[in-house]
Formats: C-alpha cells, structure tokens, sequence
C-alpha cells in the first residue's frame, strides 16, 4: 500500500491518474482528496541542544588521547634538560647515568645511587636491577599460581565453587596496594625473617612475595576468562578420541588459551614493572647493585617517590628524577607493546580470525 | 597401543588426579592469602573500632583520638575526582561505542590512548600531578589571579582530584562500554524504526539502560580513589592537618596516605600500631562495601539482560 | 546379511559388532529413550534416521558413552562390543572411545596444524616420535580421502581448510586411531552438496575396514549409503532391518508413514 501513498503525496493527483490505484482500495482514495499534512520526508535539522552535546561528547572523548599525550609531554619536557642543560651536565649526564663511573674515595669503578651526598652519584643500574629483581620475584610466584588456580576455576570447579572463589579474588584486586604494603612491612616481613633469617628484614623476596598478591588477581582474572571461552567443540571432539581429563585440559584447553594467558602475562608484567606502594613499603630503600633476592631493593618507581619530596625544584636530582620517570613510561609501554605483538602472532598461527 | 581392552584403568588416572590435586591446592593458597590478610586485620583493628574512632581527630601524634579528617578529606576527593572523570568516561565510552567508526583512524587513536593510559605507572601520574596541574596550572593560576601569591601553585584537593580522575578514567570508559554493549541491538532498531534521531535513541533508551553499569564503572573509580597513595603523594595528601579542607586549594588527609605515613614515619611504631591497624581496617571495609556493591549492581544488570533475552 | 550377530567371534580379527540389550537412557528423571535392542553387524553401515527429537542422536552417544559429558544423565541396560561390555563399574569410558571413534556434525579440528589434530589420538595414546607419527597421519589421510590435498600442507592451520575439508580431517582424525567402530553424527548437514558426496562415497570405502553407524536425518543419503537402517520415533526404536527392506517393504505402519513423507 506504500507505493501508491506516496504517489499521492507527491503531486495533487489528477483524476485521471487515480484510475491507476485500485479504486477499490477507500484508504488511497481518501488520501487523494485529503490535504497534504503528512510528514516532510527531507531531513530537517536536530535542535539546537542535541547539536551541542554531542559536539561536547566528541570533544570529551579526546580526554583520554589528551591525557596520555600530555603526561608524557610533560615528564619528557621536566627530564629534557637532562640532555640539554649545561648547568646540569656539570652534575649529571645521561652517560655518567648509564656507564660504570670511578668515584672519589672508591676503590674501583662502580655503579652507584647516590644523589644526595658530596659528590652526587646518578648511577641507573642498581635501580634497574632492583626493579627486575623484585619483579623477577613476584612473577616467579604469581604466574605459575594464577594460571593454576584459573585452571581449577574453570575446568574442575562446581558452579558454587566458582561463585565463591572468583568474588574472593576480586576482591584481592581491590585490596590497594598501600594495605599490601603495610601488611608486608608489619607482618610478612617478620615471619619471613624467624623462617629464612635474612640478613636484611626488608629486602625483594618480601616486597616480591607482596608484589605477587597484587599480580594474582590481574593474571587469574584474564585467563580464567580466555579458559572459559574454549569452544566446547574442541573439548567434545577430545574426549571422542578418548583423551583423559588432564590430556584434554593440557593438550587442548590450555594450547587454545595460550593467547589469552599471554595477555595475562603481559598485563601481570606491566602492574609489576610499576607497582610504587608496595615496594616503597617492603624493600628495604637501599639502593644496592647485586643480584641476592635476599637483599634490600630500590626500584624506580620507589626512588621517584621517596626523592622527590625533597628535591630542588628544577635542579639535577629534579630533572633526572623524571627521567627516571620517561624511562619507567617507556619500558611499560614497551611491555605493552611486545604484549600485544606476541598475542596477535600467536592467535594468527593457530588459524584463529583475530 | 591398539585394542586396549574395555576393562583396562579403570583406577583413576594419576594424570587426572594429579592435576587436579595441584590446581585446587593454587587455588586454596591464594584464598589462604586473602583469608590471612583479613583475619590479621580485623584482629588488630577490631579492638580500637569505635565509633569515636570514626568521629574525632587523631590527638596525641597519632597515639589516641581517631581519623575523621581522614575520612572526610578521602570523601571529598573521591566526590571531586568523580565529578571530573564521569562525564568524560561516559562521553569517550559513548563516543567510542555510539558514534565512531570502528577502523578509522582516530577511533583506533583513543583506544591505543585508553588502553595505555591504564598501564601507566601510579607514581607516573603524581608525578604528572605535580609538573601539570601543580606547577604549570596552578602556577599559572596564582601568577594571573592573585599576583603571585601561592593559592593554587601548590599541593591542593583540586589538583590531587583531577589527578585521580586521569588515573581512573580508563575504569569508567571500561564499564560504561560493557554497558552500553549490553543494551540490545532490537531496542535500538525499535527507536530508529520510530523515527529517533541518533542522540534521541542514547539519552531516552540505550543510557537509561546502561546506568547500572555507569554506576559499577564509578563505583570501582571510587574503590581506586580511596585507596591509591602515589599519585597522592605530592599533589595534596598530607598526614596531619589542623584544620579540614573547605576550599579546593586545601590540602586533606586521605586514610590510604595515613596508612603509608603511619607505618612507615612513625616515631614510636609500637604505640601507634593500634590506631594503624585500625586506619586499615576501615580502609578494607569501604573498599569491600564499593566492591561488593559493584558486583551485586553488576549481577542484577545481568540478570536483568538474562531475563529479557 | 541377516541382522543376527555372529556367535563366535574370532580372536584376532574382531568383527565389530555392537549389541544393545535393554538400552534406556534418562536426563534428569525423564526417559528420552528406550528400551531399546538391536545387534548393529561389524564392518557395515548402519544408518539411523527418525524425526527431529526422536533420540537417534542420544542412542548414538550412548555407545561409545558421550552422554556421561552432560550432567544428570543416566543409562540402563547394557552395549556390548563383541564380547566386552562397554558399561559397566570395570570398564573405563577413555579406552572405550579409543575403540569406538566419533565424528560430529559440525567439524571441530583443533587450532592446531593438520598434523597435529591427526596425530592427537595417537600422542596421548603415548606414541611419539616423528617418523612414526608420520606413518599413521599419512595413513588415516589416505583412508579419509584427503592426503592429496593437504600432503604438502601438513604444517598449516586445520582451520584454513574448507568446511568439506575439515570435516575428513576430522574423520582421519578419527581413523588414526584405528577405532573398531565409526560413530557418525549427521557428518554431512552442514556441507554442501559437493562435499556430501564426498563424504557419502568416503563412508562406502570405510565400512570395508570399521563399523559405521550414521545418524542422518536425509532420508535419501540413509538409502544411498548404508546396508542397515534403523528407524527411530519418540524415543523408542521402530523398526530395524535390510536397508532396501525398510524403505520398499517396512513391516511397521510408522516407518511407512516416515519413509512416505507422512511426516516429518
């Protein structure tokens, strides 16, 4: 019935033309001899408001581009005189940073953190190394324990199991991570010193074991999801070949996940690489090159934070504090970046549209 | 290995056992973890619970008295950092899932942005904090509004707010999408089918549907808020203030802060334990009130979509 | 052939033969089928047709036991192959579908390469080592008519294969591990007429080795591809005989009325 409506709305129809549409048909005629009040189908333009939000909405969503972009302009641009500045290169350059230096009063050159004493010492390694330690650490425990737990979850658990456990370790996610620290300092580091009786109380087993608590959550969460999301088809056509449990969740589950528990990893690594609250709490803030577990750690993200409150502001320690903060920026970017790669390979090797 | 007879193994295989054997003893550790934490807690902080404790001030450098300027300064930056990150974790999430198109160019832009704005290191955003809003704002602010005088050049509610709001919007754009990507696509058709432009078929129909999950996005922000310390650290928390912030260039106290400066600074550790303990006792409770509230709104969402489906 | 089983099955060349005896099976309480009986010959095709819902596909699965994956379901009466039971508290359900192989109506290969979803049977049956391995792929390849095809491609993805493709993937999946049994689950629904040949003349050379049992709701491929037919209707077994027996003289009306197109 459309077609001939419209017939009728385009032009005042001559009566001769109404002998096309069925005369039979009461709505058409009654339309014809109706006065044209039908609804304008050219589009007319939104009101007023609506045109204003949703340009506010545009704009808004640029917030998150805007913000990443201006905080990595603004710690770049507070470390760039580190590259450029004389006055500061008579302190510091990104050289005596990186490259083993001979200090007055040592015996042999070393690496050294030591900003604040008569010849100040920018020495990056012990930081970086005590950040790979304490990260080392807390991956060594939470990735082998997340991926097993997540498995149980998922393969073995009854449904109120599972409605108990998985609130359970969300809420070890929101646990903040100054409560994680504080526990470690309080707690986890006395217990750790009357069973293993380490030299120092505070050093990057403990800030690690702590550490793992926070990347726990993060890893299960992701994997149990990418081991749930395994087709049943795969698992059906297993069993039909007469696999038992385990090969059926070793051989199969565990292979078609494997993209998804690299992005676990990923994501576990990257809160790692950046965690401040815990470490500065439970490492102990000895900035110490050696490769001991057992001894005291300063990480990066630490020593930005223990330094900077009293720090002159646009002076050497200034300017290469947020270096240090450029370089932390990057590595997590990298991580995420490598991350990512890995993930999108490892997904167009197995077949599967991405 | 051909024709195994039907009546082989019927002993149940080590392989099987094994394996569950040890994923369910992972899984045990880890609960053990979460259980020991809260049962050490609750223990030591139990004790100096009171409502007094909730109500007054801390007196006695730490020693007696209680944390309600805490308590208050945690409030206000939360309902600051809210204000801020909602609108525009709601627009972006809008704009990302409504309006763009999927390949194009600034699209994929945004969510390279949101997706590395969310493994950004905490101390990285004080530090941001601090250069930005600090330095640069505020500095800007005093030289042009009052003649140099330092307002808002300084650590201030304001700036530790925005901080957090950079910090946790990626949680919010997170959780508004979830939502908005629960709306089905056939009540949307039916508001077009009615002749609804694009923005009327958001505000009247999808929005309203993804409120609850707007409000689990913000609920999880809040959770964040209340307990990150590094951003914190230089752009406005400070352990121990006379008076409670009334302006937005006051400085707060913040229980996440109060937590780290207590356990670390504290001149006489044993003696302020109690009140530490305590200060984390109410810090676990709010953030396992907002947790639990965001998945109970979380699950009657989902409930909601089962029903309809 | 007649439908008896032979009595005396010889020891080194097992024939393959399936008797059910008193077969029920429930999901949670509710019968949805049986008591059936029947003795599916060894090295034949055996196709089981019936109308939507009327447990030609639960009947299937009980053989090699698939229906213990689905929680709440129960079975009563007793599948024997050959001589060995297949129920029962001594017998374990694994070696059960070693012997009793399954292809399903859509393919389901692994994300893995062609080799692998092939020799999966074999590695977790504990054979390993390359060359070994290689012997039996190509073998099962060969037996599923699709070696030609992907012989230079053994490394790819299963799932570049097409549909037609990846379901004889899934069947020389089935063969590697030389089953004495075939189980088919409509293989072909979801092929397209090309493909369905394939598979049809596929079936004709595998009952030269296995016992095939196919589930199709196709009436017309029931007739072109099997020897036995067994009609099945609201969970009760109608009739069973001679395939060209069921579909020019059944002896139940009911048959009559499906084979006619009565019903559907």
């Amino acid at each position: 019935m459309t077609a001939p409506r419209q017939f009728a709305q385009e032009s005042p129809l001559p009566v001769a033309a109404s002998a096309i549409i069925a005369p039979s048909s009461p709505d058409v005629t009654e339309l014809v001899h109706r006065p044209r009040r039908a609804a304008r189908l050219r589009s007319r333009r939104p009101p007023l408001v609506e045109r204003v939000v949703e340009k506010l909405i545009h704009i808004l969503a640029y917030s998150a581009v805007a913000a990443i972009i201006l905080i990595f302009i603004f710690i770049a641009k507070e470390a760039w005189p580190l590259l450029t500045s004389d006055e500061i290169h008579r302190e510091v350059t990104l050289g005596k940073m990186w490259f083993i230096q001979q200090w007055p009063g040592y015996d042999a050159p070393e690496h050294v953190w030591q900003p604040v004493s008569e010849f100040p010492k920018y020495g990056v390694w012990p930081l970086l190394v005590g950040t790979l330690k304490v990260t080392l650490v807390s991956m060594l425990v939470a990735v082998p324990l997340a991926i097993a737990a997540a498995v149980f979850v998922s393969q073995y658990a009854s449904q109120r199991v599972r409605e108990i456990v998985k609130p359970a370790i969300e809420f070890l996610a929101g646990i903040p991570s100054v409560v994680l620290g504080f526990f470690a300092l309080i707690v986890m580091a006395s217990w750790f010193q009357d069973v293993f009786g380490f030299d120092s109380r505070l050093n990057a087993i403990v800030a690690g074991v702590a550490l793992s608590f926070a990347v726990i959550p993060v890893i299960f969460t992701v994997c149990e999801e990418a081991l749930g999301a395994v087709p049943r088809s795969y698992v059906e056509a297993s069993v039909a070949l007469g696999a038992a449990r385990w090969q059926t969740i070793t051989k199969v589950v565990l292979p078609a996940a494997a993209p998804g528990i690299a992005a676990s990893i990923a994501l576990g690594l990257g809160r790692a690489f950046g965690e401040t609250m815990i470490v500065l709490m439970a490492s102990g803030n000895a900035a110490i090159l050696s490769w001991n577990p057992a001894e005291s750690v300063r990480t990066l993200s630490a020593t930005i934070a223990a330094e900077l409150a009293e720090v002159v502001f646009g002076g050497p320690h200034y300017t290469v504090l947020f270096a240090l903060a450029v370089l932390l920026f990057l590595i997590t970017f990298g991580i995420n970046f490598v991350g990512d790669f890995t993930i999108t390979r490892m997904k167009r090797r197995m077949g599967v549209a991405s | 290995m051909n024709r195994p007879a039907l009546r082989a193994a019927r002993r149940p295989r080590l392989g099987d056992a094994a394996l569950w054997l040890a994923t369910g003893l992972a899984t045990l550790l880890v609960l053990a973890v979460l259980v020991v934490i809260l049962v050490d807690v609750i223990r030591h902080g139990t004790p100096r619970l009171t409502l007094g404790f909730l109500t007054q001030a801390p007196k006695d450098g730490m020693m007696a008295g209680g944390i309600f300027p805490a308590i208050f300064g945690t409030v206000a930056l939360v309902l600051l950092m809210t204000l801020a990150a909602l609108p525009a974790g709601v627009a972006t999430a809008i704009y990302l899932h409504e309006y763009a198109d999927p390949t194009a160019l600034p699209t994929r832009l945004v969510r390279i942005a949101v997706n590395n704005l969310a493994g950004v290191p905490s101390i990285v955003f004080g530090l941001f904090g601090l250069g930005f809003f600090v330095q640069f704002a505020g500095g800007t602010i005093d030289k042009l509004f009052f003649g140099g005088e330092k307002f808002y050049g300084q650590p201030a509610l304001v700036w530790a707010a925005l901080t957090m709001a950079i910090l946790t919007l990626p949680v919010v754009i997170v959780a508004t999408e979830e939502a908005l990507s629960a709306v089905p696509s056939d009540v949307r058709m039916a508001s077009a089918a009615l002749g609804a432009t694009k923005f009327q078929t958001i505000t009247r129909v999808v929005l309203p549907q993804a409120v609850p999950g707007i409000l689990t996005g913000g609920i999880l922000a809040v959770s964040r808020g209340a307990g990150e310390v590094a951003p914190l650290l230089f752009t406005g928390a400070a352990y121990f203030l006379p008076k409670l912030p009334h302006t937005l260039h006051d400085q707060f106290m913040q229980l996440g802060y109060h937590v780290y400066v207590l356990a670390t600074q504290s001149p006489d550790v044993d003696a302020t334990r109690p009140l530490l303990y305590a200060t984390v006792l109410v810090l676990l409770a709010l953030t396992f009130a907002l947790n639990a509230s965001a998945v109970f709104v979380r699950s009657r969402m989902r409930k909601r979509i089962a029903s309809r489906a | 052939m007649s439908t008896t089983v032979a009595t005396s099955p010889s020891l080194d060349a097992p024939t393959g033969n399936l008797t059910v005896n008193d077969l029920s099976v429930y999901y949670g309480g509710k019968k949805a089928l049986g008591p059936v009986n029947m003795n599916i010959p060894g090295k034949q095709v055996t196709a089981l047709i019936g109308p939507s819902g009327c447990g030609k596909s639960t009947f299937l699965r009980s053989l090699n036991r698939m229906n213990e994956l689905i929680p709440g379901c129960r079975v009563e009466g007793s599948v024997k192959l050959d001589d060995e039971p297949v129920y029962g508290p001594a017998v374990d359900a694994v070696a059960v579908r070693r012997r009793i192989g399954m292809v399903f109506q859509k393919s389901n290969p692994f994300p893995k390469s062609i080799f692998d979803n092939v020799a999966y049977g074999l590695r977790i049956g504990g054979m390993n080592g390359r060359s070994e391995l290689g012997g039996r792929v190509e073998t099962a390849l060969r037996h599923a008519a699709l070696w030609d095809e992907v012989k230079d491609r053994l490394d790819e993805s299963a799932l570049g294969l097409s549909g037609g493709q990846q379901q004889r993937l899934c069947i020389a999946r089935a063969l590697a591990v030389e089953p004495d049994v075939i189980l088919m689950d409509e293989p072909a629904s979801a092929l397209d007429p090309i493909a369905t040949a394939h598979i049809e003349e596929l079936i004709h050379e595998l009952a030269q080795r296995y016992t095939v049992v196919i589930v199709t709701h196709n009436m017309q491929q029931a007739a072109r591809v099997s020897h036995h037919t067994a009609f099945f209707y609201m969970g009760d077994l109608i009739e069973f005989d001679r395939t060209p027996v069921i579909f020019t003289k059944p002896s139940q009306s009911k048959t009559e009325d499906y084979i006619t197109g009565r019903f559907g």
